[in-house]
């Protein structure tokens, strides 16, 4: 008997009793459904996080100005500005492990730009901050090394804000106001799309940090060369321990802090709390697979209680099969491969489901979801091993069956 | 050389703590072409014995020769592979697999002698036929008459061109007509040289065979030809005359 046979056989017991199979199946179809839905959810999770580690960054470190202490309350981290542009450059000068350290100057303000205007968040950076922030000019020019020392006013907008200021036109060239002061946009910047905490990062506007300081911020922050953070991106090669530590030591110094004295200044291995985020991610990605698996192997507990009814039920057509000269292997073979297409047939509507499901989870729910063939493959193969498993002991009570007793059953 | 060689058959059932002999030595020679009914009693052992002659039982003891081949000590799927090549089944309640066309129903033991699709369709369409149910093919046995339901189980016994054909009490759910009917077709396969062995306890039955060995307690008794087997055709003659 050759398999094809074996499964149109199997096919023909399956149809004849269309309910009980539909239902069997059905344990089956949840099963995969579940396991697909659920990992989908789970990487698309992980995904995300991904995401947003790519957008910030690998191996950053971003340095705070540290807290004030006013009668004996602590204002929090940057409530002091005790940073300065001249420590990101000692950082990236004196510290090896360091291949940039980018500082920033944080303003927001009213842009105008013809009759629109938008309020938004604009950065003064040095050049080494695209690079340690992995940012990338979508279209036009980065900043010259004249635009710094001449403070000129040039600028890079982000997408959010070049859509609110000039919708589909071409911003570059164009001149936009920010709290009053011309800047002609030079380029706009790659979409980089939400932080961890769910913030915009393309409404954004970057100008030269010396534009910023002098002719829009002003006051104490042009005065001290103070600037709002550090972002510091370690050599890939390099220990991130080894570099946090000597940045400590070499900042301490510079700011003449005696042995017992708080650090003035916060240091954040910002990759650290990323991939512990993407390492939890991917463990409740496991655990939903895990939590779904189970319903899998539910279902093929049932496929294992409908075969060993299903074997009673046809005893006598066993014993029949058997008089006409199948042989106990034939019997297993039939039994086992009614057993395996149940659980394939479940499998590939478990497909179905499984993608819809995922699907509607992304759409209503508003979740990322992200479909994944290795789980998918998994899935049904599971089935299919589920189908074997848990096929067997009933195909093989089948198989061991007396051809005489099995004609005389009733 | 015979077509069934039996030497000394010996079944016994265990049941706990008893051992009951269902047969107690049989010694028994048929030859090709021979149209034999095996009569006694329930529980005389003709059952245990066809079930022997069948492959679907190993003897406790003795030896069985199934032309030629010992067949007494053959494995499980040696004695399938024996029963499926040389003995066709015809049983009483007719065993056809419900839900499944007649044609399919037929070329089932072709299924299982490895035979391809097309040559499968092929022979088992042509037994139908032969049986007179070609138009008939494609029902399901629940469609069928009894009558019909039977003939198609011969057709299926017939399929794979056996040496043997067994059947066990095939008349015993069915009329007297269609039974008659059914011997004339037995009779005609007799005729063309197959061998028929037929367990039945009805006399009227037995009267159509060539020799009637009879059973009681595990023995045969009785072993005797028929000088002048009843012709079915011409019963069924006389039975047509009668009704009209």
């Amino acid at each position: 008997m050759t398999w094809l046979a074996g499964i149109r056989i199997a096919l023909r017991a399956l149809r004849v009793n269309k309910l009980r199979s539909t239902l069997t199946m059905l344990g089956i179809i949840i099963g995969v459904a579940a396991v697909i839905t659920m990992i989908s959810i789970g990487s698309g999770a992980q995904a995300r996080v991904e995401e947003q580690i790519k957008s910030l960054g690998s191996n950053l470190i971003l340095l705070l100005p540290g807290s004030v202490t006013s009668g004996g309350v602590r204002m929090g981290a940057g409530s002091r500005n005790t940073l300065t542009e001249d420590d990101a450059y000692a950082i990236q000068r004196e510290v090896a492990e360091v291949a940039v350290a980018a500082p920033h100057l944080r303003g927001t303000g009213q842009v105008v730009a013809g009759s629109n205007n938008w309020s938004t968040v604009f950065y003064g950076v040095s050049p080494g901050y695209f690079e340690a922030r992995n940012w990338v000019i979508a279209t036009g020019a980065g900043f010259e090394p004249a635009d710094l020392t001449g403070s000129a006013k040039v600028a890079l907008v982000g997408e959010t804000v070049a859509r609110n200021l000039f919708g589909d036109a071409d911003p570059i060239g164009q001149v936009i106001r920010i709290r009053k002061v011309p800047f002609t946009v030079i380029g706009t910047l790659e979409r980089k799309g939400q932080s961890l905490m769910g913030q915009d990062q393309d409404d954004v506007i970057l100008m030269p940090i010396s534009t910023a300081r002098n002719r829009v911020l002003g006051g104490h922050t042009a005065r001290q060369r103070t600037v709002g953070a550090v972002f510091v991106k370690v050599r890939e090669d390099a220990n991130m321990a080894d570099a946090e530590s000597e940045i400590r030591t070499l900042l301490r110094q510079r700011h003449r802090l005696q042995a017992g004295a708080e650090d003035d200044f916060t240091l954040r291995n910002l990759s650290e709390v990323l991939s512990a985020r993407e390492e939890s991610s991917r463990i409740m990605t496991l655990l939903l697979a895990a939590v779904a698996s189970v319903s899998l192997l539910v279902g093929g507990i049932g496929i294992m209680n409908i075969m060993l009814v299903s074997v009673t039920e046809r005893t006598r057509e066993i014993g029949l099969r058997m008089a006409v000269g199948a042989r106990a292997r034939d019997i297993l073979t039939q039994f086992l491969v009614e057993a395996v297409t149940l659980a394939l047939i479940g499998g590939l509507l478990g497909i179905v489901l499984g993608v819809g499901g995922s699907y509607a989870v992304g759409h209503f729910a508003e979740w990322r979801t992200e479909l994944n063939a290795q789980a998918i493959l998994l899935a049904v193969s599971f089935a299919a091993a589920v189908g074997v498993f848990f096929g067997f002991y009933p195909a093989r009570k089948a198989s061991r069956l007396l051809p005489i007793e099995a004609l005389r059953y009733e | 050389m015979p077509l069934i060689l039996t030497r000394e058959l010996v079944k016994e059932y265990r049941m706990g703590s008893y051992t009951i002999a269902a047969l107690r030595g049989v010694s028994l020679e048929i030859g090709t072409g021979e149209f034999v009914a095996v009569m006694g009693p329930s529980g005389s052992g003709k059952s245990t014995f066809m079930n022997l002659l069948g492959c679907l039982d190993s003897p406790t003891s003795g030896e069985y020769f199934l032309a030629g081949e010992k067949v007494s000590e053959l494995s499980g799927d040696a004695l399938a592979a024996t029963r499926n090549r040389r003995i066709g089944f015809v049983f009483q309640n007719f065993n056809l697999l419900p839900r499944t066309s007649a044609v399919e129903n037929v070329e089932l033991p072709l299924l299982y002698g490895h035979c391809p699709a097309v040559e499968r369709r092929r022979r088992a369409m042509a037994r139908l036929t032969e049986v007179g149910l070609a138009e008939r093919a494609h029902h399901h046995p629940q469609q069928l008459s009894g009558g019909q339901q039977q003939r198609v189980a011969i057709a299926r016994a017939l399929v794979n061109e056996p040496a043997l054909i067994l059947a066990d009490e095939p008349t015993g759910a069915l009329d007297t007509r269609t039974s008659c009917e059914l011997m004339g077709l037995l009779q005609q396969l007799n005729r063309g040289g197959m061998a028929v062995v037929l367990v039945t306890h009805e006399r009227d039955v037995a009267a159509f065979a060539s020799r009637v060995v009879s059973f009681r307690d595990g023995h045969v008794v009785d072993d005797q030809r028929v000088a002048r087997p009843a012709d079915a055709r011409e019963m069924l003659r006389e039975f047509d005359l009668a009704v009209a």
